[in-house]
């Protein structure tokens, strides 16, 4: 549980992160809170030969509020999201996401530019960030590029990042009527990755529904025909058809017990928004 | 080797340290501090929880060289910590141990919930528990260990700002009788007014 030995260096800037970063023929991996990616390292299941140590960067540590939007710093932890100390503008959602994730102990490092950028399928934020509609900035030797979340997101641990680009922060579009949402998430243990993590948003009483379901297929998918017979009007045992239709798109290699656990965390977080 | 310096319980350590070494390792194997406790190694037991500028902090999940320049306290560094004197006391009380492996976690972290929750209940401490492994106990004793420490916390804490207010309004009384005193000297001292007799 030793993991195999690496160089290490903690820029002062973005820029000489970047250039750390994309230094060709090495093996880099950046690190924030490490508490993916120390214990991949542990495991030996990741190798580095030079690790970056992003976690001092104040860049990536601002919040801030627009009027149609916010940006979360790419440095912010769970923690932090967790005790409200950014604005929650989305009736508690961040929150009680944030408050699910892990144990205290990791969330008072994990960060959420961390967890976006390792894209496991059965992370929180990614989910999240995808039903918010929210968009990564990302930082590299090509300049800056403004990308949504759900196409930053490739596949399994797989994003668009590419050597020496740094995720930024996220920017989540603020809505002028107050969310309603609901959060379902099955693990086997309270802490644990999910097997089965389902948001359900909507804007208002009649707005734009948006169900995102996790750790179903290699990333976080948004269940459309759901979403528009949510939007018709369906509900409840209603909806199970188009859970059924959307989950042979979004996991088509579900088995019978694993299809039952997504329907029932997709049908809680429905039953959780209207309730709100 | 990379050169750190870190502030481990008020003293300050520098070093040389292999990038790949865990903060946990560095404190049980270079600084002999071997009340942190290392179960699995990938943050899922909870064992080797200290505290890393303030927050709670799983060592075999931070790096050593990641530590440069912070602040960190062990269950050593914590002797005469008041919320750790009375979780030590309803440790024994309670029986909330046996083989005592987790043990120095289980403080760490308990201090933590304290100090975040005010005489939390059962639930929640059995919530905010839930990243740190037991095999002996069956948690059972934890729990209400630190639900006890967190009423006997509440108390204290009580006991102790009645006895600060008390102080307080005694020092106000001493300062309005002394003003009064004051007063009636300068009265008695002053000559009397032409006029008036």
């Amino acid at each position: 549980m030793k993991p195999a030995s690496f160089d290490y260096v903690r820029p002062k800037t973005v820029a000489e992160a970047s250039v750390a970063l994309g230094r060709k023929g090495v093996n880099t991996a950046a690190i924030a809170g490490g508490q993916s990616l120390i214990p991949m390292l542990n495991l030996r299941v990741a190798f580095a030969d030079l690790l970056v140590d992003l976690s001092r960067l104040d860049d990536l540590k601002v919040v801030t509020r627009s009027p149609d939007s916010i940006w979360i710093g790419a440095l912010t932890t769970h923690a932090a999201i967790e005790d409200g100390k950014v604005p929650d503008l989305f009736n508690g959602l961040l929150k009680r996401v944030a408050g699910q994730i892990s144990y205290r102990a990791v969330r008072n490092h994990g960060t959420i530019g961390g967890s976006v950028a390792l894209a496991d399928p059965a992370a929180d934020w990614p989910c999240c960030l995808i039903a918010l509609g929210a968009t990564v900035r990302v930082v590299g030797r090509n300049g800056v590029r403004v990308q949504p979340v759900s196409e930053f997101v490739r596949g399994q641990y797989e994003t668009t990042l590419s050597a020496g680009d740094i995720v930024m922060g996220f920017d989540v579009p603020t809505p002028s009527v107050p969310t309603r949402w609901g959060f379902s998430k099955v693990a086997r243990k309270s802490g644990a990755f999910a097997q089965s993590i389902a948001i359900a948003t909507a804007l208002g009483r009649s707005g734009r529904v948006n169900v995102v379901l996790g750790a179903a297929g290699p990333k976080p998918r948004a269940l459309r025909t759901v979403a528009e017979e949510l939007e018709g009007g369906k509900s409840g045992d209603e909806l199970r058809p188009a859970i059924e239709a959307d989950l042979a798109q979004v996991a088509p290699g579900a088995d019978d017990y694993q299809k039952r656990m997504h329907t029932a965390t997709v049908l809680r977080a429905i039953r959780d928004m209207r309730t709100q | 080797m990379t050169a750190i310096t870190i502030d481990l319980n008020g003293v300050r350590i520098a070093d040389d340290v292999e990038p790949r070494q865990s903060l946990a390792d560095f404190l049980r194997e270079r600084c002999g501090l071997t009340a942190t406790h290392l179960g699995c190694e990938h943050g899922a037991c909870g064992a080797c929880t200290v505290v890393v500028d303030g927050k709670a902090t799983r060592s075999c999940l931070s790096l050593a060289v990641m530590s440069d320049g912070r602040v960190v306290l062990t269950l050593e560094g914590l002797r005469n910590d008041q919320i750790m004197d009375i979780l030590r006391r309803q440790f024994h009380e309670c029986h909330a141990l046996q083989c005592g492996f987790c043990t120095p976690g289980m403080l760490i972290m308990a201090r933590d919930i304290l100090q975040r929750h005010q005489s939390p209940d059962a639930n929640t401490v059995r919530h905010e528990l839930s990243g740190q492994i037991c095999r002996c106990t069956g948690y059972a004793n934890i729990v209400k260990a630190v639900v006890a420490a967190g009423k006997d916390l509440a108390a204290a804490q009580a006991h102790a700002l009645a006895g600060a207010l008390a102080e307080a309004e005694a020092l106000i009384q001493a300062e309005v009788q002394a003003r009064v005193d004051d007063q009636v000297r300068a009265q008695e001292d002053a000559p009397p007014k032409p006029g008036t007799e």
